[in-house]
């Protein structure tokens, strides 16, 4: 692989093997720095899983790992969703954790004693390195500068829309699966330039991994077609693209029938259907092609005419037919709203609330990409000068990515490689262009190493253009100024992304960290504290309600079963949590015990001034709640009349009494003098009697209140209820509870 | 690369580029067209109404096709081709069974469905690869490669298929 593609890239002359070596060089270097610098975290804090999602990948690897892949394969997880469990094997993506998996066992092999964690950890930046080289292989196909390439990889190693999802630890799908975009785009030209099978089978086989990956996938279904057609419109159609198309097609489709989660969705939703269209398309045209070389001209107009017209009815009957019988499923709710970025919000509420669904904003572009979002449309605008094959690519990709990632946070991902190449192949024309020393003679491309030691090499060509008599861009200064500029933005660029990395993707968000008053790090640990006591002081089986973005940490990290989690296949079943959590206590109770919930975990961020706590996201529990129980719950009810959200004296009753209200602030005003109790994250003052709870008992709260636990109390012994047996309780034992109140106070260390 | 096969996508979308772009390359081979096929144009213009002459025309059309195919094909190529019509045959048979007999297993209809279509690309594009006009489209694949190249497309074809198959 690696052999055959430096051998086509090095180009003829003297030296090859000179710069083949520094080309490999370059390379191994530009894998280290984009290794090294999704680091951060693990030197900060700990090599420890983030976030959310990785959690479950996390524990499935561990499961793999410990019961091999056919019970991996068929793995029934009743531990989550409790009542109803969850067909895991069949309903996720497994290319991450097999890999890991594979890893795992080709080290241990190698008898080298790995923990399955640390491969978890690891894995993304490993394969950040890979795709760096994707990248350099994907440009090396756009054009014949080799620099390039290399600047590509460079950008693409260390490019923060990428980094954001690959750090270290953030064990998610993404990780290995711009890898396996990228790559797949590089096979794709590649056998769309050869017309060889052998690419595209290949194409089709790594396609399949990436379908296996991540639900991405559908981005490569999508562009491939559309590149196809955008060829044929433009009269591109060759026995090339026939060949590389079809064979794409046939292998990969029946590659990505092969996931269980995919099953039959390739020959049944809409967002298959342009690929499926273009290859019978493909046929059509191939056959027509044939047609016109037998035949003359006058007789083929007819033929094409009936020919053409006559399909193209039959297809459309068709396609009508079948949609309206139902055998082609409509569009899917996520893809509608990728078109209209209101649909989500009025029709779908659990997709909007997942913030990575949010639109983009535009400063995000410029954060993500720094100046590789300018040099973007210049690369775009160089490739419509070549526009071969290839370069039509890169067009449609780039407009097409653009569209998405400003329709969601998360798509910027898929635009980043494009980016990267686009602007890569516009920086090394201008570098190739002012570093020459005599222009007609096109050898020295001392450009190609510009990328992770700009200044120097860009010092030292300065240098030899000086010393040699000039042709071509006539003057030092000129040359010296923009060389001089662009080594200024590649090195800014270089201190953006690592300040990006460093600051805004490197936090694990499980541990967080904050700078005490002398400025040294403090971390906060709170939720491993709480899921650390859910593991030691609860049941095997005690069953946890908590709102779905923690269910794949309880899963993870406490081994509990869970209500609901991340997954969120099953919207009446999360919206019955949120029913539970929105509602009063009397509606809340039957539900928890309907669901033998045995403890509640609220995360509250009052004390601390963490922003992200179950208050903020409340609304969108009473959301999704309203979309099964209109009648029920009601969002207006949760803002006061002037149309506020406030959780202080001035929240509505129906706030006050909401289960998620009480559990967040129950004996909260304890902890400051009396009323002075404030919460930092909304800045408001509390009241000065804090909420009862009747149903549940307080179990467990971490040590900056970040998470609270409650327990579920059992039937009332004499067949009292709740609010009445709690009322004759604190008859009893005021002073007893007060005591035990006063003792409890903050502890800071 | 192949001017020929460059011109001919137009004719795909529209009919304008199809006059300008073929008479170019295909007025040659066969004298008598013009004269024959004027009055198909205007039956391809207005298809329906003028039905008895379009038959002729279609007929010749089909006739010439014929022609040109049996006597330009090499008998190899005539071999993939008996292969390819056997895989439509086939699909059709399959289809059609799929369509009368409803599709329980769909697996198993699917996988080989697939199958033959799967197996015809594959074999449309080492016939493709393989033809002598198109040899400038493919400078590196020659014919041995093109065959290595389907034996193992068709193994990863047979090798989905079959674990899809249940």
């Amino acid at each position: 692989m690696s052999a055959n593609s430096l051998q086509t890239l090095a180009n003829a002359g003297k030296g090859e093997s000179t710069r083949t070596l520094l080309r490999v060089i370059i390379l191994f270097l530009i894998a280290g720095a984009s290794i090294s610098s999704r680091l951060f975290s693990v030197i900060r804090f700990e090599s420890i899983i983030h976030e959310f999602d990785p959690w479950f990948n996390f524990r499935a690897t561990k499961y793999l790992v410990a019961n091999g892949f056919y019970k991996f394969w068929d793995w029934f997880d009743d531990r989550t969703w409790h009542p109803l469990g969850r067909v895991t094997g069949g309903t996720l993506y497994p290319g991450l954790m097999v890999t890991s998996g594979a890893i795992y066992h080709a080290l241990r092999a190698l008898t080298i004693p790995v923990d399955i964690r640390n491969i978890c950890v690891m894995l993304a930046p490993a394969f950040s390195g890979l795709t760096a080289y994707a990248a350099y292989l994907l440009t090396n196909e756009m054009t014949p500068s080799s620099s390039a390439g290399l600047l590509a990889a460079a950008f693409m190693g260390i490019a923060p829309g990428y980094i954001s999802r690959s750090v270290a630890g953030s064990y998610d799908n993404e990780a290995i699966a711009i890898f396996l975009l990228v790559f797949t785009f590089y096979l794709w030209i590649k056998a769309l330039k050869q017309g060889s099978m052998l690419w595209g089978a290949l194409c089709a086989l790594f396609y399949g991994y990436m379908v296996a990956s991540w639900g991405g996938y559908a981005f490569i279904t999508c562009l491939l077609p559309l590149h196809a057609f955008v060829l044929i419109c433009m009269g591109r159609y060759s026995t090339r693209l026939y060949v590389a198309y079809t064979t794409w097609y046939a292998l990969g489709t029946l590659a990505s029938m092969q996931i269980p989660f995919v099953g039959f969705l390739p020959v049944k939703t809409s967002e298959h259907m342009p690929a499926l269209g273009i290859f019978g398309f493909l046929q059509l045209l191939a056959f027509l092609d044939y047609v016109r070389s037998a035949i003359p001209s006058r007789q083929y107009q007819t033929f094409l005419w009936l020919f053409a017209g006559g399909t193209f009815g039959i297809g459309l009957l068709a396609l009508v037919v079948a949609t309206s019988a139902g055998v082609i499923a409509p569009w899917s709710g996520r893809f509608y709203s990728l078109w209209d970025t209101g649909y989500a919000k009025i029709h779908i509420p659990i997709i909007a609330s997942v913030s990575e669904h949010q639109p983009t904003a535009w400063p995000a572009f410029f954060f993500d990409l720094n100046f590789l979002i300018f040099l973007f449309p210049a690369g775009v605008y160089l490739c419509f000068q070549e526009l071969a094959d290839e370069h039509v690519f890169i067009v449609v990709y780039a407009v097409f990515g653009s569209y998405f990632a400003g329709v969601m946070v998360r798509l910027m991902l898929t635009l980043t490689p494009v980016v990267c190449v686009a602007a890569a192949i516009a920086v090394a024309s201008v570098l190739d262009t002012y570093l020459k020393a005599d222009s007609p003679a096109p050898e020295g491309h001392q450009s190609e190493e510009g990328s992770d030691a700009t200044t120097k090499k860009a010092a030292k060509s300065t240098l030899k253009s000086t010393s040699k008599p000039v042709v071509g861009i006539y003057s030092y200064l000129s040359k010296g100024i923009v060389v001089g500029a662009f080594t200024i933005y590649l090195l800014m660029f270089v201190r953006h992304c690592t300040w990006v990395t460093s600051n805004a993707y490197s936090s694990p968000s499980v541990v967080l960290a904050s700078r005490l008053a002398d400025g040294s790090q403090h971390i906060i640990d709170d939720y491993r504290e709480a899921y650390q006591w859910l593991r030691q002081n609860t049941k095997e089986d005690a069953k946890i309600m908590s709102w779905w973005d923690y269910g794949y940490q309880i899963g993870g990290m406490a081994d509990r079963p869970t209500l609901v989690d991340n997954n969120t296949w099953n919207n009446t079943h999360i919206a019955t949590v949120g029913k539970a959590m929105s509602s009063r206590e009397e509606v809340s109770y039957p539900i928890m015990r309907q669901h033998e919930v045995d403890y509640v975990l609220v995360v509250f961020g009052g004390l601390l001034g963490y922003s992200g706590d179950d208050i903020n996201k409340f609304l969108w529990m009473v959301r999704i709640a309203e979309g099964i129980w209109p009648d029920e719950v009601k969002e207006r009810e949760f803002f006061t009349p002037r149309g506020e959200y406030r959780v202080d004296e001035g929240a509505t009753e129906t706030m006050k009494n909401s289960l998620m209200y009480k559990m967040s602030y129950y004996n909260y005003n304890t902890l400051f003098p009396p009323g002075q109790a404030q919460d930092r994250v909304r800045g408001v003052r509390l009241p000065d009697v804090g909420p009862t709870l009747n149903v549940l008992d307080e179990a467990f709260t971490s040590e900056n209140w970040i998470i609270r636990i409650y327990k579920v109390k059992d039937l009332d012994n004499f067949g009292r209820d709740h609010a009445s047996a709690a009322a004759f309780d604190r008859g009893i034992k005021k002073k007893k509870g007060t005591k035990k109140r006063v003792a409890r106070q903050l502890r800071i260390e | 690369m192949a001017p020929k096969h460059r011109n001919v996508t137009p004719a795909a979308q529209q009919q304008q580029p199809v006059a300008t772009s073929s008479s170019n390359v295909a007025a040659a081979p066969v004298a008598a067209a013009p004269s024959s096929s004027s009055g198909s144009v205007s039956g391809g213009s207005s298809s329906s109404k003028m039905g008895s002459k379009q038959q002729n025309s279609w007929d010749q059309v089909v006739v010439n096709i014929a022609n040109y195919y049996s006597k330009n094909t090499p008998q190899r190529t005539k071999l993939l081709d008996a292969f390819m019509a056997f895989l439509v045959a086939v699909g059709a048979l399959q289809f059609l069974y799929c369509v009368l007999a409803g599709n329980y297993p769909f697996n198993a209809f699917l996988s080989g469905f697939s199958a033959t279509v799967g197996q015809f690309v594959l074999t449309a594009s080492l016939r493709i690869q393989t033809a002598e006009a198109n040899k400038s489209d493919f400078p590196s694949v020659s014919p041995e490669r093109a065959f290595a190249d389907y034996v193992v497309c068709s193994l990863i074809l047979h090798f989905f298929c079959v674990n899809f198959i249940n």
